[in-house]
């Protein structure tokens, strides 16, 4: 199609080659990337091994990329600990939280059936895990591990610390004093130390208070900590949410006879968490990664798993660092999809907001 | 207006202090306004008459005296308070309108809501009010996508699904271009010749003329005069009101 070429030509010579200048300067960026991909293409690509092949790996080493690694220990990287014979349970389980986690994030499927399907979904996948009926191997949850892990710590605490942190941040707000230093005594409590901590202390320091023959599940304990830590830091959110909105809004609700509750749930919430939008998914994304942490009490994920599937084996571990760029590609296309749901919800939001 | 009948808004010696500064912003205030009525309120910014029909629907507390609403005092019981909101329509300075729902949905929000009415029903009462304000083929759109001035008759079609007693408007035109103002004030005397109760904050004197029983001058937290518009306008009796009307009219 000459308008089509005609279209691209025009293009290149509006904004790369409108002057002599601009055009030496396109073609030294241009060498310059060219020069880049043609070395990381080498590592990569051209000189890399992708076959578990030891001896092909080790010839390459610091020339090209072993990739063998991932086919040799990718299952192991994945899965973590769990018993490889029943590697199908993580998958089928890890599947159906995914699937449910996409439906909800869609406004068609928002209705009174929704947190049903959750509990179905959470007694299927924690059935599926950790065995023990129907037939199935029991697998202790210290063995769980990999991304299953990483994907269940990360959507059950998200899944409670969200609606946590919308009561803490009304909390806060409150014109009642104890429930109000309650919320802000919380906030301030769990921002003052790290995350790490907090682990630390749900697992070696709470057992400690236990009465004697109760123990708690390390992988619960776990769950509150995170669950816990992220609340706080999403009612902060939520609280610069409340306080953008207008007092004529909360005052309109008034006169028209709302209770506090219906003009949270009505008024207040929908307005202040759409603003919020993008701070939110941020903390989302921030304990995706942070999962990552729980391998200081134990427990494998997706990071842990990695670093234990590779240290005890003295021949692979050379080929660390393309472990990780395997594991980078998980997060990545995790945090992405999560980046690109929340520009999604804002353009939805944004049609009441035409001025 | 007959005078056997009891007032339907009754302020008996009400005085009011900010709580952040402690100023003085309502001192002994008496007025009492009988079912129907039309008044306007005005006076300088700062004399308090925004507080004063704010305080009618509980929107500020008040801390010395009594005030009684349809027989309800308005103080510490919720349940009063709910009764009185159910019966007083507020109409604000900057609307007010809740920009993430439509029209419709702002005006149906309360019936079903609060009063429980199954939405087509709420749906039908809300057109009627949208009618009345001329503004029903709009009834889909959200606010923002409104003029100021269609924003303001939404904001009184809103009220108006309550089927109030009372209306109060707190200086309902103020924020709005000149050329929009005259479509908000004719929805307004549309309401007033149907006999509805109506205190209104305004610096409209030509909508004072037109349809208020009576004017009521405020400063400083203050009734400093009320009469009649035609008293108030052509004879006024006190200094300040003197100088704030050769302020207001005076260009």
């Amino acid at each position: 199609m000459p308008g089509l070429s005609t279209g691209v030509l025009a293009w290149l010579k509006i904004n790369l080659f409108s002057s002599l200048g601009n055009s030496i300067k396109t073609l030294i960026v241009l060498g310059i990337a060219l020069w880049a991909l043609y070395g990381a293409m080498g590592w990569t690509v051209t000189n890399a091994v992708f076959g578990a092949n030891l001896e092909a790996c080790n010839s390459m080493r610091g020339i090209g990329a072993c990739w063998g690694v991932v086919t040799e220990k990718g299952r192991l990287i994945v899965m973590g600990r769990y018993p490889d014979t029943e590697h199908w349970r993580p998958v089928i389980a890890t599947a159906l939280m995914l699937a449910v986690v996409g439906i909800s994030c869609m406004p068609r499927f928002w209705n009174k059936s929704l947190p049903l399907i959750w509990v179905v979904m959470l007694v299927i996948y924690f059935t599926l895990m950790k065995g023990g009926v129907l037939g199935l191997t029991p697998v202790d949850t210290d063995q769980w591990g990999g991304l299953p892990l990483t994907v269940m710590l990360t959507v059950v605490s998200m899944t409670m610390a969200f609606p946590l942190s919308i009561f803490v941040a009304l909390g806060r707000r409150s014109n009642m004093p104890a429930i109000k230093t309650l919320c802000t005594l919380y906030v301030e409590l769990i921002r003052g130390v790290p995350l790490i901590t907090v682990l630390f202390m749900a697992s070696f320091m709470l057992p400690l208070f236990m009465p004697d023959g109760v123990s708690i599940d390390v992988l619960i304990r776990v769950v509150v900590g995170i669950t816990l830590f992220s609340a706080a830091y999403m009612a902060e959110v939520v609280r610069g949410g409340l306080q953008a909105l207008p007092k004529g809004q909360t005052e309109a609700a008034a006169t028209l006879g709302l209770s506090y509750w219906q003009t949270q749930r009505k008024i207040v919430l929908p307005q202040a968490l759409s603003m919020v939008v993008p701070s939110l998914m941020n903390t989302f994304i921030g304990m995706f990664k942070d999962t990552s942490l729980v391998t200081i009490v134990s427990l494998y994920e997706l990071t842990g798993a990695l670093a234990l599937a590779l240290n005890a084996d003295a021949d692979w571990r050379p080929f660390k660092l393309e472990a990780y760029f395997f594991i980078t590609l998980i997060y990545f296309v995790f945090c992405f999809a999560m980046s690109r749901y929340s520009l999604w919800v804002e353009k939805r939001t944004a049609v009441s907001k035409v001025r | 207006m007959s005078q056997s009948e009891a007032p339907i808004i009754q302020f008996d010696n009400v005085n009011k202090w900010y709580a952040s500064n402690g100023y003085h912003v309502l001192r002994d205030v008496n007025l009492s306004f009988a079912k129907g009525e039309k008044v306007v309120i005005c006076g300088p910014s700062g004399s308090g008459k925004s507080t004063l029909i704010r305080c009618i629907n509980a929107l500020e507390e008040y801390q010395q005296g009594k005030l009684t609403v349809d027989g309800t005092v308005i103080g510490d019981d919720l349940k009063g308070i709910d009764k009185v909101r159910r019966e007083v329509g507020m109409v604000f300075q900057q609307f007010n309108l809740f920009p993430h729902l439509t029209v419709l949905e702002n005006l149906i929000l309360s019936p079903t809501w609060v009063a429980k009415l199954p939405r087509n029903v709420a749906i039908e009462k809300a057109m009627v009010q949208l009618e009345r304000v001329r503004i029903a083929e709009h009834a889909n759109k959200y606010p923002l996508q409104l003029s100021g001035g269609q924003q303001q008759r939404v904001a009184i079609a809103r009220a108006l699904c309550l089927t109030p007693k009372i209306m109060l408007f707190d200086e309902p035109t103020s924020a709005l271009d000149p050329e929009m103002i005259k479509e908000v004030l004719d929805v307004m005397i549309g309401l007033a010749d149907q006999g509805m109760t109506m205190l209104c904050v305004t610096h409209e004197m030509g909508f004072a003329k037109a349809v208020a029983d009576r004017v009521i001058f405020m400063d400083q937290g203050q009734v400093v005069e009320q009469n009649t518009p035609e008293e108030f306008f052509n004879n006024p009796q006190t200094d300040r009101s003197k100088d704030f009307l050769s302020k207001i009219l005076g260009h």
